[in-house]
């Protein structure tokens, strides 16, 4: 058994009555590209609260590389390579995109603490941030605060702020959500393009996106799992269709 | 990607600009420039003067947590009041040299800040406002009932301060104690520019700006919160000392609700989170309530009302927001 990546062991999430996430049992594999569907309200969110210490889960286990980390606070998972974005935007919006990734590596490399020299002075997080804003595209607004940018950009320093916590396993919470069709093939590119090392887990709406980018597929329905398989599998899959068609195709 | 890539000039430009915010620039002297004028042209007000320099380091302490690291409090005063009482009943009690007690009032108003930021700062928003308030209400019933050490409603008499170094005696012109409170506001400024500018105060604004996503970027939030309350607390009690030490005097009101209240006001006239609002709305409020009292010794604070009630509707982001916008505006022309 590969000890490698994330895995969840019927991981269950309560409000009250409600059963948000029932009992999942999930893998995540070093390096995969898996995709997490399921109709709104399906409790996709709450999982990635969950996997990322949001929310603490009702019963379960969470494992990274094979440890148990059920019970460690957000900023510890963090440092352990386990990393997100936002459905909706989450940036520091009044700062430049620079000092947003900026901030990211001095947290990773544990520089934020310093009270001492000026931030100017850790100049190899500086080089860094920059490095992961031309791979990004995103050079040319550098010096420019977060309001000014058109909301796709804005998506991409999601993502940029992910990658510059150097992640083992990266959540994405629906990377293209809210952006315009010429804007999102960017975001696809870009996800695409990701380090291969990274296991990446996407949660979309965009059936696009997923059966573009994804190896594997969970759908997730009411909190549980319905059915886990390639593309092809899950495309074929009667319940899943059932599930879809019957509430309308998103 | 390289088609997106900007030249390496650029990059190189962009992280010299980048690099170097923390760099004096020349405006940064006039503040020390006009302290030291005022001393010359105003000479029988240097009293005034001594009270308004305690008090612009107090509201930089205040900056420092409400306008950098976001955290709203209205009970500031319990910190400049312990300690204006550390160093006065250090004074009182036989130990008068002065910057000694500054210290003793550093560190006794960092422990209070410590062990009460330990407990409220778990809280957010308004509730940690009214926090703030119940601690700082502590403390002034503290004060009042332990009228042995404090004096209580009296005041605390009988204070002594020594030679600055044993040599410069706080004169009865307030020559020494103007340029007392001037240095040590002047290193208390140094510390919180310095602070603002490093990592950590970075992330102080990114704490401010969005703390969800500073938890998931891994930043140990609640402790930032803590030492920066705690370091704020710190420098309140330094101006609280000073205060105590010019006046050779500390009554309660060094930790009443209006302190923690006018201190904001002040800041919200200058400008918050921007290092050198206290430098205009504190001289502007304590000069306005000089003159307005003088003028109008009943009414004054209606006055003072009215002038807020403009700021707030015609000068967002207070005199300091206001000179960033006409200078961003003539740049661009």
């Amino acid at each position: 058994m590969s000890a490698t990546g994330l895995q969840t062991i019927a991981l269950c999430k309560n409000f009250g009555a409600l059963k948000v996430s029932n009992n999942i049992d999930f893998r995540l594999q070093a390096g995969a590209r898996h995709a997490l569907i399921g109709p709104n309200g399906a409790g996709k969110t709450t999982f990635v609260n969950l996997v990322t210490g949001v929310l603490r889960p009702s019963s379960g286990q969470l494992l990274l590389d094979g440890d148990d980390i059920t019970a460690l606070p957000q900023a510890q998972r963090v440092k352990r390579g386990l990393v997100r974005t936002f459905q909706i935007t989450a940036l520091f919006r009044k700062l430049c995109v620079l000092e947003n990734v900026v901030l990211a590596i001095s947290e990773r490399d544990g520089i934020g603490g310093d009270f001492l020299r000026p931030a100017g002075w850790h100049r190899a997080a500086i080089e860094e941030a920059y490095d992961i804003l031309e791979v990004m595209g995103l050079a040319e607004d550098a010096l420019r605060p977060i309001t000014e940018l058109a909301y796709g950009r804005q998506r991409m320093v999601e993502i940029a702020l992910a990658l510059a916590l150097k992640p083992s396993v990266l959540l994405l919470d629906e990377p293209a959500a809210g952006v315009p069709e010429s804007e999102s093939v960017t975001i696809i590119e870009a996800i695409e393009r990701l380090p291969e090392r990274i296991a990446v887990l996407f949660i979309e709406h965009d059936m696009e996106l997923v059966f573009r980018v994804a190896q594997r597929i969970t759908v997730l329905v009411q909190g549980a799992v319905l059915v886990e398989g390639t593309p092809a599998e899950i495309a074929a899959d009667p319940r899943v269709r059932e599930v879809y068609l019957g509430e309308g195709r998103h | 990607m390289s088609h997106l890539t900007p030249s390496a000039d650029r990059r190189a430009a962009d992280i010299a600009a980048f690099s170097r915010r923390h760099r004096f620039h020349w405006f940064e002297a006039l503040p020390w420039l006009i302290a030291v004028a005022a001393y010359f042209m105003f000479p029988n007000y240097l009293a005034l003067g001594s009270q308004i320099l305690a008090i612009i380091l107090f509201a930089l302490s205040v900056d420092l947590v409400l306008g950098y690291a976001g955290i709203v409090t209205l009970g500031h005063a319990a910190f400049f009041g312990v300690g204006a009482y550390t160093a006065g009943i250090l004074a009182a009690n036989g130990w008068g040299e002065p910057i000694s007690g500054l210290l003793a009032a550093a560190v006794a108003a960092a422990c209070i800040g410590l062990a009460s930021g330990w407990i409220i700062l778990r809280t957010t928003g308004l509730t940690l406002l009214m926090q703030t308030l119940v601690v700082a209400a502590m403390l002034y019933e503290l004060a009042n009932k332990a009228y042995r050490f404090t004096g209580g409603a009296d005041g605390l008499q009988g204070m002594s301060v020594w030679p600055i170094f044993g040599t410069f005696r706080f004169d009865m012109f307030g020559n020494t104690a103007y340029f007392y409170c001037l240095v040590v506001l002047f290193f208390g400024w140094l510390v919180v520019r310095n602070t603002v500018n490093s990592s950590f105060g970075r992330s102080l604004t990114g704490i401010r700006e969005n703390v969800g996503r500073m938890h998931a970027i891994g930043a140990p939030v609640a402790q930032r919160r803590l030492v920066v309350y705690a370091l704020s607390a710190a420098l309140a009690g330094i101006a609280g000392a000073l205060t105590a030490q010019t006046a050779q005097f500390v009554g309660l009101n060094v930790l009443n609700l209006e302190r923690s209240g006018t201190i904001l006001v002040m800041l919200i006239i200058g400008g918050i989170g921007r290092l050198y609002g206290a430098f205009i709305g504190v001289p502007l409020y304590m000069i306005a309530q000089d003159r307005f009292a003088e003028a109008d010794p009943t009414y004054w604070y209606f006055w003072i009302g009215l002038a807020m009630v403009f700021i707030v509707v015609f000068l967002r982001g207070g005199i300091f927001g206001v000179v960033e916008r006409l200078l961003a505006r003539s740049r661009k022309q």
